[in-house]
C-alpha cells in the first residue's frame, strides 16, 4: 500500500555546507570525524550516503543530561540502526532544523518522544518500499535491521546505502507505524553514552577549548557593584604590558540589565588577565553601593503582610472560623544561588563585515541564529542570516547557558577587534556577576476542621520577579507565573486553597536555575505539609496519602516510595527519615531521606530513596546518573552558603567561599523509575525539588528541630 | 604564566581544564613527574625540563584502567571535570592499588564535579582497581 511519488521530498545536501558541521564520531575517539560530503536527507534529521554512512542530526545540545545519546536513540530505534553504526552531529541552529534547537525545562524527551520516533519510522518505511520495489516483492515480506532491508523469504538484503537513491525519491509517510515497545532494542535499555569516551580522553571539545587561527583572548572587568556601570577608564598601564593588543569598553545585556565593562584583549589569556588588574576604572554605581541582602530580607519579611496577586484559588480560605489550635502559620526563607557550571562562561566570536561567527557552549542554538524578537540578532545588530554558530559540548548548563549575555558581550568585543577573540570569564566573574536563582520567601497557612480534616491551605510567595528581570515587556501588575511554579497545582485534595505572589523590587540579574522556582517553593510547601502532619499527630506519609484519595500520578509515586524506601520499617535510635514530593512543569519525583543525628549535634545524610515518574524511559542508567547528580546539586543548595550582597557587591568569589558539595559529603542514592505509560515527563530537573524538604523533614524527625530557612548547617543543629 | 595556560593556549592541548584558577576544583590536574598537581597554580617554570603528562598522554588508546572503568560505568555527565578526576584517580591507584571508600574520598575531595557524578566516580575507582589488578596478574 505504499505510494511511490515522483516528487522528491528529500533534499540533496551539498558538500560545502556539511563540511562545517562539528562532527563527533561515535565510531572512534576523534572529535572531528570524516564529515558527510554527499548524501540524502530523510527528514531534516537523517542523512544517508551511498557508501552506507548514516548521520543523525541532534538538535538538543549536550550539557551532561544525556541528549547526545537519548535523542538519536529515539530516531535510531525506529530507523533500525544501532547507535554504534551512526555518526551523531550536534546542530548549530540551522534554519532547516527549526527553532527547537535548545535544551531546557527537562523538555528534550518529554516533548519529542513520539515525534522523533516517527522521524525514524517514516525513513525506515521508504527504505523498505525502495527495496521491495527493486526485488518486485510485497513490502510486507521485508523488514529492516541494523541499517539493512531484508527480504524475509529469501534472506536477500540491501544496505540503506545501496537503497539511498531509490528511497530518496519516495514520499515520507506522515503517520508511519511505530514499533511495539516490546521489540525495542535501544529504548528503555541502559545504553552506553557515545560521548563518554570523548570525555575520558580529553578529546571532547567544549566552548572554552575552541581554537581558531589568529585568535586573541579577552578578559572583562565588570562593575563589582551590581546595577552599576562604566563611567570612565584609564588603560595606560594595561596597554604597556607586552602582548596586550587593545582595551575596549564593552556592553553586556543580561535579561533587562544593560551594563558596560572594560575588555582587555591580548595574545594570551593569561596576559589579558594580568593586564586587567592594571586597569583604572571609575564606575557609576547608581546608589546601589549601599545595598545589602540582610536589609533586603527584612523588607521581604515585611511584605509578607501584603495581599499580593492571586495565583490559584479553590473554595475560599476566608470565614472558615477555624479554631486557633487547629491552625498553623510559618514563614520559609531561601537564598539566591549561583549556577556554577564547571566550565566558566566563554565565547569565541569573529566579526567580518556584515557577518559574525560564534563558537560557544550554549543551551539555545536557536536563540543565537533565530529571527525571533528575543533572539541574539536583536541585540547585536547583525541579520539572523549573517550569524553563524558552531555549538560545542557544554561543560554544564543548569539554566545558566539559556542566557546569551556572555555571547552578546563577546560579539561586542569582536566588533572592535580585527581578529577572532575568545572571551573567558574567571570563576570570580561567574560567581560575582549573576544571574542568580532568585530567593523566595514563603508564607504558609493551614487549618483543620474540628473533625481533623485539612480544609484550608495558603501559600504566598514573596520574592523579586524572574520574568521582570528577563523580559522588558513583562507587565508587573500581573502575577509572575514562574515565581509561583507548582504551588497551586499539587495533587493534594484540600477544599480551600489560595496561592499568591507578592513582588519585591530588585535590581540583580536573575536566571532560571535547574528546576527553576520549584527548587525553593517546594522546600516551603512540602516542609509545611509536614508541619501540618505533626499538628494532626499523623505519620507524614499517611497524612499525604490521606490527602490523595483520587487516583493520581502523585499518589502512585508516593505509594511506590512507601514500599521502596521501607518507610514502615522503624529506623535505629538517633536516626530519622523524611518524605517530600513535587510535581511541576518538568515532571514528578518523590524522595525519602534518611539521616543520623550525632552526639556532637551534627547531622549526616545517610541515604536517599527516589521514585521518579517518567511515563516512558529512554535510558534508565542515564536517568539514575541524572538523579544522583540532582541530589548532589540540591544538597549543595540546601546546606552550602548561597549568594549574598553587601555594599552592593556579591560577597562570594570562588569555590572557597561559595563551596560546592564534594565526594565525601554524598549520601547513598537508590532510584526507582516508574515508566508504565501515561504522560511522558522530564528527567533533568524533577530530582531536585523534593530533596531539601525531605532532608529538613528527616532532620525534624531525628532531632525535633524544624528548619524553615535555607541554607542550614548540618554541622550545627 | 601558570602551567595550565601554557598547556592549553601555548601548546594547544585542551583536555586539561580551567575551573577555578585557585586550587579549589581539580579540573586542571596533570602529572608532574608522576605527581598530581593543579596546573592552575603551578608556575610553568617549575615544569621546565620536567616530565608533564596530561589527560591526552595518560594512555595510548584511552585505555588506562581508570579510563576503561569510567567508560564501563558511564561516569561523566557534562564531562568537564573528568580529565582532572581521571588524572587524580590514576595517581591514587598507583599509590594505593586497593583503596577503600574513605581512601577514595580523601584522595578525590579536591576534585569538584558540579554535575554530581561522585557516586559513580567512587564505583569506577573500585572497578579500576580490579582492572589494574587483573592487568598485572
Ligand atoms: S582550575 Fe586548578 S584547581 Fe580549579
Ligand atoms: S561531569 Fe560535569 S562537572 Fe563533572
Amino acid at each position: 500500500m505504499r505510494r511511490i511519488s515522483r516528487r522528491s521530498f528529500i533534499k540533496n545536501t551539498g558538500g560545502a555546507s556539511l563540511a562545517l558541521w562539528l562532527g563527533i564520531s561515535t565510531k572512534g575517539f576523534a572529535s572531528q570525524t570524516s564529515l558527510p560530503t554527499e548524501g540524502k536527507r530523510f527528514t531534516p534529521y537523517i542523512l544517508v550516503e551511498s557508501n552506507g554512512n548514516i548521520s543523525i542530526f541532534n538538535t538538543k545540545p549536550e550539557m551532561g543530561q544525556g541528549t547526545f545519546q537519548s535523542i538519536p536513540a529515539l530516531i535510531a530505534e525506529e530507523f533500525e540502526v544501532s547507535l554504534e553504526q551512526i555518526t551523531i552531529l550536534l546542530t548549530n541552529g540551522e534554519k532547516e532544523l527549526g527553532n527547537g534547537q535548545r535544551a531546557g525545562g527537562s523538555a528534550s524527551i518529554r516533548n519529542n518522544y513520539t515525534e522523533l520516533r516517527k522521524v525514524g519510522a517514516s525513513a525506515k518505511e521508504v527504505f523498505i518500499t525502495a527495496a521491495s520495489a527493486k526485488w518486485a516483492v510485497d513490502a510486507g515480506t521485508c523488514y529492516a535491521e541494523y541499517g539493512k532491508v531484508i527480504h524475509q523469504p529469501t534472506n536477500r538484503s540491501f544496505t540503506y546505502g545501496e537503497l539511498v537513491e531509490e528511497a530518496s525519491k519516495l514520499e515520507l509517510p506522515k503517520e508511519p507505524k511505530l514499533k511495539d515497545p516490546k521489540d525495542f532494542k535501544i529504548l528503555g535499555k541502559p545504553g552506553k553514552r557515545p560521548d563518554v569516551p570523548l570525555k575520558t580522553s580529553g578529546k571532547a571539545v567544549f566552548g572554552i577549548d575552541v581554537q581558531v587561527p589568529d585568535m586573541l583572548y579577552a578578559s572583562v572587568e565588570r562593575c563589582p557593584v551590581i546595577g552599576g556601570t562604566l563611567k570612565n577608564f584609564d588603560a595606560q598601564e594595561a596597554l604597556k604590558m607586552p602582548g596586550v593588543e587593545k582595551v575596549v569598553a564593552v556592553e553586556r545585556l543580561m535579561g533587562v540589565y544593560r551594563t558596560v565593562g572594560v575588555a582587555v584583549v591580548a595574545n594570551t589569556y593569561w596576559t589579558a588577565l594580568q593586564a586587567r588588574k592594571r586597569l583604572k576604572i571609575e564606575w557609576d554605581t547608581h546608589g546601589f553601593e549601599t545595598f545589602n541582602s540582610t536589609e533586603y530580607e527584612t523588607q521581604l519579611r515585611g511584605l509578607a503582610n501584603e495581599e499580593g496577586l492571586p495565583d490559584n484559588t479553590l473554595g475560599s480560605v476566608e470565614n472558615l472560623n477555624l479554631l486557633p489550635q487547629n491552625t498553623l502559620e510559618a514563614l520559609y526563607e531561601t537564598p539566591m544561588v549561583a549556577h556554577h557550571p564547571l566550565e566558566p562562561m566563554n565565547c569565541v566570536a569573529q566579526v567580518q563585515g556584515e557577518k559574525v561567527e560564534i563558537w560557544t557552549s550554549t543551551q539555545v542554538p536557536s536563540t543565537i541564529t533565530g529571527s525571533g524578537a528575543n533572539d541574539l540578532h536583536k541585540h547585536i545588530g547583525f541579520a539572523p542570516d549573517n550569524i553563524k554558530l558552531h555549538a560545542t559540548f557544554i561543560g554544564g548548563g543548569f539554566g545558566r547557558r539559556l542566557n546569551i549575555d556572555y555571547i552578546i558581550e563577546a560579539v561586542n568585543v569582536a566588533k572592535q577587534v580585527e581578529k577572532p577573540v575568545k572571551v573567558i570569564w574567571t570563576r570570580e566573574d561567574t560567581t560575582e556577576q549573576g544571574p542568580f536563582r532568585p530567593m523566595t520567601f514563603s508564607q504558609l497557612k493551614g487549618g483543620f476542621s474540628e473533625d481533623g480534616k485539612l480544609i484550608a491551605f495558603q501559600h504566598k510567595v514573596i520574592a523579586p520577579s524572574y520574568l521582570e528581570a528577563v523580559r522588558a515587556d513583562f507587565d508587573k501588575t500581573k502575577v509572575d507565573n514562574i515565581m509561583v511554579e507548582g504551588i497551586g497545582e499539587q495533587a493534594y485534595e484540600i477544599p480551600n486553597l489560595k496561592t499568591s505572589f507578592v513582588r519585591a523590587d530588585y535590581h540583580v540579574p536573575l536566571g532560571a536555575w535547574r528546576s527553576v522556582t520549584s527548587s525553593t517553593v517546594a522546600f516551603a510547601h512540602e516542609c509545611f505539609i509536614d508541619e501540618l502532619a505533626y499538628l494532626a499527630k499523623k505519620d507524614p506519609m499517611d497524612f499525604r496519602l490521606e490527602l490523595l484519595s483520587k487516583p493520581s500520578d502523585t499518589k502512585r509515586v508516593l505509594e511506590k516510595l512507601r514500599v521502596f524506601s521501607r518507610w514502615d520499617t522503624p529506623l535505629g535510635p538517633g536516626k530519622g527519615r523524611g518524605v517530600a514530593q513535587w510535581e511541576f512543569f518538568a515532571g514528578l519525583c518523590a524522595q525519602v531521606v534518611e539521616v543520623s543525628f550525632r552526639p556532637d549535634k551534627s547531622v549526616v545524610v545517610d541515604k536517599v530513596f527516589v521514585v521518579i515518574d517518567l511515563g516512558e524511559v529512554v535510558n534508565p542508567d542515564n536517568v539514575k546518573n541524572q538523579i544522583e547528580g540532582s541530589i548532589v546539586m540540591a544538597l549543595g543548595a540546601a546546606v552550602k552558603p548561597g549568594i549574598t550582597l553587601g555594599n552592593g557587591r556579591v560577597m562570594q568569589h570562588n569555590f572557597y567561599d561559595n563551596p560546592l558539595v564534594r565526594i565525601n559529603e554524598v549520601p547513598e542514592v537508590e532510584v526507582h523509575i516508574l515508566a508504565d505509560g501515561g504522560k511522558v515527563k522530564g528527567v533533568g530537573e524533577p530530582g531536585l525539588p523534593p530533596f531539601a524538604p525531605a532532608l529538613a523533614n528527616a532532620i525534624f524527625a531525628a532531632t525535633g528541630k524544624r528548619i524553615r530557612r535555607m541554607p542550614f548547617d548540618l554541622d550545627q543543629l | 604564566m601558570p602551567l595550565l595556560w601554557a598547556i592549553r593556549d601555548v601548546i594547544g592541548l585542551t583536555g586539561t581544564k580551567y575551573g577555578c584558577g585557585v586550587a579549589q576544583c581539580g579540573a586542571c590536574v596533570v602529572h608532574l613527574n608522576g605527581e598530581a598537581v593543579r596546573s592552575c597554580v603551578t608556575k610553568v617554570s617549575r615544569a621546565e625540563g620536567q616530565k608533564v603528562v596530561t589527560i591526552e598522554g595518560l594512555s595510548g588508546n584511552n585505555d588506562h584502567p581508570v579510563q576503561t572503568a569510567w567508560q564501563e560505568i558511564d561516569v561523566p555527565q557534562c564531562g568537564y571535570c573528568h580529565s582532572g578526576q581521571i588524572m587524580s584517580a590514576a595517581v591514587l591507584l598507583r599509590e594505593n592499588p586497593n583503596p577503600s571508600d574513605e581512601d577514595i574520598d580523601a584522595a578525590m575531595s579536591g576534585n569538584i564535579c558540579r554535575c554530581g557524578t561522585y557516586l559513580r566516580i567512587r564505583k569506577a575507582i573500585h572497578l579500576a582497581a580490579e582492572l589494574q589488578q587483573k592487568g598485572k596478574g
